[in-house]
């Protein structure tokens, strides 16, 4: 699948979703609700990302070292690791798992 | 050297270093993923916002099509049009200087602005954390995208596993409170109830949906989600700090 075309396009509107901050009238964006909705939606957007990579394979469920991963990312999170090592502590919990053999 | 006694320009320095750092992560998924290199590059230097780039590269790497992917890129890319408008209030840039100012406007270099209450200040923090990010992010991209290249099995090494820190990394300082916490949940809920009925990236939209509904109908604070993945006032000195108790009080 040759993906340019879709990275292009979402390159485009990333910048004119920011550009547009500068021309819309600022009453609009300005009602909290717009706000509200956009902020939400980051949320949900990165716990369903989070979620997604963590147990879907395809269209079902695997329960694998990625659970490890994620559970190794939120204690280095609580201990209030930067996000690099946060990123690499995931990267060998999945590692390390799967030497011990669960995939 | 004036420049670098401002108090903004030392903020924005450090921000961009620990943000600029991580695009090192961004370029190895991208390459472990099956992005070539151009590709890899071409995000962080014309999408230029950490969060739609690791969305993008996410649905793929889940088996999601392209335009599942772009839409999730570009909804999370959403709150960079409200912090688009808040720059333009706060630092009220003129005629072509709207046009590169927008690219840098992301999480980090408005929180690095808001946080100043001198207005030139204000100007040197936003450009300072938004130049210096863009020029490191993307030298990062680089290094990452030639080291995946190099790994070889992108799971004998994690690193699916480091997508699932990086995206839980990205939510982290978003999650402060119980409102967040609870839209997280109910999105993470349905994401996994979506998972066996529709095609790959689809769930994370349908996730996306739920948490605009939660938006639209509740009551709550304006500026939820709102965080920067690095804060650049960690000790919370800033008048940013104030101003959002204030608009939580109103």
């Amino acid at each position: 699948m040759n993906l340019w075309p879709w990275i292009l396009i979402a390159c485009g509107l990333a910048y004119l979703t920011k550009l547009s901050g500068y021309f819309v009238p600022a009453k609009l964006l300005r009602s909290p609700r717009m706000m509200r909705v956009a902020g939400t939606m980051t949320i949900g957007l990165l716990a369903s990302l989070t979620v997604v990579n963590a147990v879907a394979s395809g269209q079902s469920l695997a329960f694998d070292a990625r659970l490890g991963a994620l559970a190794a990312g939120a204690i280095a999170l609580w201990l209030r690791a930067p996000f690099l090592v946060v990123v690499i502590v995931g990267s060998a919990a999945a590692a390390g798992l799967r030497l011990l053999g669960w995939r | 050297m004036k420049l670098l006694e401002s108090p903004a320009v030392k903020v924005g320095v450090s921000i961009s270093i620990a943000t600029g750092l991580y695009g090192i992560s961004f370029g190895a998924l991208a390459s472990a993923s099956g992005f070539s290199f151009w590709q890899t590059m071409a995000f962080s230097l014309l999408m230029f916002s950490g969060g739609s780039q690791f969305a993008f590269i996410g649905v793929v790497a889940g088996g999601g099509s392209g335009i599942a992917a772009m839409t999730a890129a570009a909804l999370l890319g959403l709150r960079n049009g409200i912090y688009g408008m808040q720059m333009n209030a706060l630092l009220r840039p003129v005629g072509w200087l709207k046009y590169p100012q927008a690219h840098i406007t992301i999480d980090e270099s408005t929180a690095t602005a808001s946080g100043q209450s001198d207005s030139d200040e204000q100007r040197r923090g936003f450009w300072t954390a938004g130049l210096g990010i863009f020029v490191l992010w993307n030298i990062f991209t680089a290094v990452g995208a030639l080291a995946g290249d190099a790994l070889g099995d992108p799971k004998q090494w994690g690193l699916d596993g480091a997508a699932v820190a990086a995206f839980l990394g990205l939510l982290w300082p978003r999650l402060k409170g119980r409102e967040p916490w609870a839209i997280a949940a109910a999105a993470a809920l349905a994401t996994i109830v979506a998972v066996p009925f529709v095609p790959p990236g689809v769930p994370i939209l349908v996730a996306a949906v739920v948490a605009g509904a939660i938006g639209w109908f509740s009551h709550g604070r304006s500026d939820e989600g709102m965080e920067p993945d690095v804060d650049p006032y960690p000790h919370g000195h800033s008048s940013a700090d104030a101003t959002s108790r204030e608009r939580n009080a109103e």
